[in-house]
C-alpha cells in the first residue's frame, strides 16, 4: 500500500487544522472503535462557507482527506459544498488505496453532518436537498 | 527524506542479513551448487554441507540432527506441524488447542482446519498476554490431538511458560507444538529441557535470509507430509534443498546462540531505558505486555487519543522504522487481535507502537526515538478531536498520567 504524493503532502502539512470557536455548525462522524473520527467546523455567512476547520483522529488518509475536503469547500456556496463527494476528494488527492476509501467517506460525512446541523437549526433541510444527506446513513464499513 | 539517517527498529518484522551469514552463503551459490540427492561428487559435496548445517542447528537446540527438517519459512513450519498432525491423527480426534494471540500462520491455519471439521479451542490470555498451564490442562479432552502455543509473542513480546505447558501435554499424552519464530537465537531453546514435540523457526528473524525455516519434530512423532514430491528430508518434505539459505540459517543460529548472553544484556538495558524514557516523557501512555516475561528487544506502547498509522508515517518521516497494531496498518477495520486479547479497548489498541531492537542498533539511536515520539504524539494529539474532548473535560481518559498523577479508567 502506497500513498500518492498529494496524500503525503496533505498528511504532512494538513490545511485547516484547528477549530472555529463560534462556528455556524459542526459535524462529528466516525467512532473510535474503527479508528477514525472527524470533526468539522464551518463558518457560514450568506449561504457561503467562509471558513472551514477540522480535527481528526485517524490514519494518514483520514487526515489527508479531512485536509482536502475542507480545502474543497472553503469559499464555496452551500449548494457547491453539498455536492462534494468522497470520490471527488479521493480524486483530488490523486487517489487512495482501495482499503482506505472508507476514510474519504468519513470526510464527506463530516461535512454533510455539519451542513445538516446548520439547516436543522434553521427550520430543517429543504426538500430538494435531502438527497445529499443519504450518505450519512451509509456505513463506512460497507465501502 | 533521503538524507535523514535511518534508524531501523522493526527487527521483529525482519532483520538484516549479517555479514558472517552472507559470507558463509555466497560461495555456496557457485562453488557448492550440486543437488544433494545426486550421487556424483558435486551432489555429495552439497549433501555434506547440508548435513553439517543440520548438525549445527541440532546442537543449538539440543536435538538430534534427524529431528531437524528444513522448510521454506516459519509459516510453512507452522502449517506443516498443524496440518500434518491434524491429518495424521484425524481418527484419534479432531480437537486442537491454541491461544488467542498466535501469529496468523497459526490462527489462519486453525481457521482452515476448522472449515475441514476440526474443532479449535482458542485459550484467552491475561492482561499481559500469558497463557497458563492450568488453562491448557483443563482444555485438554480425550479427542485433543495437538496443543500449539507460541514461545514468545511477536507484537507484545510476552514469553509463555512453554516448559510447564509442555509438561502438562506430555502427562496427558497430547502432542505439543510451539511457534518459536520470535524466540529463535534470543531465548535458550533446549528442546529436551522444554519437552516440546515440535518447534518452528524462521531464518529472517535471526539475521539469515527470508525464505528458509526449520521444523523440529521429535523422534518418534509421526505427522503427515505437507509438501509431497521427491524424497528429500528423509522423505518427509519434498523440494531440492535450498543449500545456500540453509547454510546461512545454520551460521546465523550458531552465532546467535554464541552471542546470546552478551546481546541479551546489552539489548535489555537499552530497551528498559527506552521504556522508562517514553513513559516518563509522554503522558497517557502505557507499556503493553509483561514487564519481565518479555523478549529483550521488544517494547510495545499505546498512546491514548492518537492513531497508529499516522504515528508510523511521521516516525518514518523522521527516519524511524517501527510497526503498529492499528487497524489502518493491518488492512482491516479491527486493530490487532493480540492487543484486543489482552483487553485493550479499541481506541487504545489503535494507538499502539511496537519498537523491536536488534543487534545492529546502538543505544544512542534507539533512545533518539524518545524526543521524536514526544514531538509526534503532541502534534497528533493537537489535531485529535478525542484529545480536544478530554482537554475540555468532556471525557475521561483510559490511561493514567504519570506526571500529574491523574488516573485513567483502564
Ligand atoms: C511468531 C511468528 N510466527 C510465524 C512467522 C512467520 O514466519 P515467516 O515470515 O518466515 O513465514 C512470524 C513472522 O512474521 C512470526 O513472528
Ligand atoms: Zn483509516
Amino acid at each position: 500500500m502506497q500513498y500518492s504524493e498529494k496524500v503525503m503532502d496533505h498528511f504532512m502539512h494538513p490545511r485547516n487544522v484547528g477549530e472555529i470557536t463560534d462556528a455556524s455548525a459542526t459535524g462529528t462522524v466516525g467512532n473510535p472503535k474503527c479508528g477514525d473520527i472527524m470533526k468539522v467546523y464551518l463558518q457560514i455567512e450568506n449561504d457561503m462557507i467562509v471558513d472551514a476547520k477540522f480535527k481528526t483522529f485517524g490514519c494518514g488518509s483520514a487526515i489527508a482527506t479531512s485536509s482536502m475536503a475542507t480545502e474543497m469547500i472553503k469559499g464555496k456556496s452551500l449548494d457547491e459544498a453539498l455536492s462534494l463527494t468522497n470520490k471527488a476528494v479521493a480524486e483530488a488527492l490523486d487517489g487512495l488505496p482501495p482499503i482506505k476509501m472508507h476514510c474519504s467517506l468519513l470526510a464527506e460525512q463530516a461535512v454533510k453532518a455539519a451542513l445538516k446541523e446548520y439547516y436543522e437549526e434553521r427550520g430543517g433541510i429543504p426538500e430538494d436537498k435531502k438527497k445529499y444527506f443519504d450518505v450519512l446513513d451509509e456505513d463506512e464499513h460497507s465501502v | 527524506m533521503s538524507d535523514t539517517k535511518r534508524v531501523y527498529l522493526d527487527n521483529a518484522a525482519t532483520t538484516r542479513v549479517r555479514d558472517e551469514v552472507l559470507q558463509a552463503m555466497l560461495p555456496v551459490f557457485q562453488n557448492n551448487y550440486g543437488n544433494a540427492s545426486s550421487i556424483y561428487r558435486e551432489g555429495q559435496a552439497a549433501k555434506k554441507q547440508l548435513e553439517e548445517s543440520r548438525e549445527t542447528i541440532a546442537r543449538c537446540l539440543n536435538a538430534d540432527p534427524s529431528e531437524i527438517y528444513f522448510t521454506s519459512c516459519g509459516s510453512e513450519s507452522d502449517n506443516w506441524a498443524l496440518k500434518g498432525t491434524a491429518l495424521r491423527y484425524a481418527k484419534k480426534g479432531r480437537h486442537i488447542i491454541t491461544s488467542a494471540i498466535e501469529h496468523h500462520a497459526i490462527l489462519h491455519t486453525c481457521e482452515s482446519l476448522a472449515k475441514q471439521g476440526y474443532e479449535i479451542t482458542y485459550l484467552p490470555v491475561d492482561e499481559y498476554g500469558l497463557v497458563t498451564p492450568e488453562q491448557v490442562s483443563s482444555a485438554i479432552r480425550p479427542d485433543t490431538i495437538l496443543v500449539t502455543i507460541m514461545t514468545a509473542n511477536n507484537e507484545i513480546g510476552t514469553v509463555e511458560p512453554i516448559r510447564e505447558i509442555a509438561e502438562v501435554c506430555r502427562a496427558k499424552g497430547v502432542l505439543f507444538h510451539t511457534d518459536a519464530v520470535q524466540a529463535g537465537g534470543v531465548l535458550p531453546l533446549d528442546v529436551k529441557a522444554l519437552q516440546v514435540d515440535m518447534l518452528s523457526l524462521s531464518g529472517h528473524k535471526i539475521y539469515a535470509p527470508k525464505g528458509v525455516g526449520v521444523l523440529y519434530i521429535r523422534k518418534g512423532v509421526a505427522i503427515a507430509n505437507f509438501m509431497d514430491g521427491g524424497a528429500q528430508e528423509r522423505g518427509k518434505r519434498a523440494g531440492t534443498e535450498n543449500l545456500p539459505y540453509i547454510v546461512g540459517f545454520a551460521r546465523a543460529l550458531a552465532l546467535a546462540v554464541e552471542e546470546m548472553e552478551a546481546q541479551e544484556s546489552r539489548i535489555l538495558a537499552i530497551r528498559d531505558r527506552l521504556i522508562e524514557g517514553v513513559l516518563d516523557r509522554i503522558p497517557y501512555a502505557r507499556l503493553n505486555g509483561h514487564s519481565e516475561l518479555r523478549l529483550p528487544g521488544n517494547a510495545n506502547f499505546s498512546f491514548e487519543f492518537i492513531e497508529g498509522e499516522s504515528l508510523l508515517l511521521l516516525l518514518d518521516h523522521m527516519g524511524f522504522s517501527c510497526s503498529s497494531g492499528s487497524a489502518c496498518t493491518s488492512g482491516s477495520l479491527d486493530p490487532s487481535h493480540v492487543l484486543l486479547a489482552i483487553g485493550l479497548p479499541h481506541e487504545i489498541a489503535h494507538g499502539s507502537l511496537r519498537v523491536s531492537i536488534g543487534r545492529d542498533n546502538t543505544e544512542e539511536e534507539v533512545l533518539s526515538i524518545i524526543p521524536a515520539l514526544e514531538q509526534i504524539v503532541a502534534r497528533l494529539r493537537d489535531m485529535s478531536p478525542l484529545y480536544d474532548d478530554f482537554i475540555k473535560g468532556k471525557s475521561t481518559p483510559y490511561l493514567s498520567c504519570d506526571r500529574c498523577g491523574k488516573n485513567g479508567s483502564f
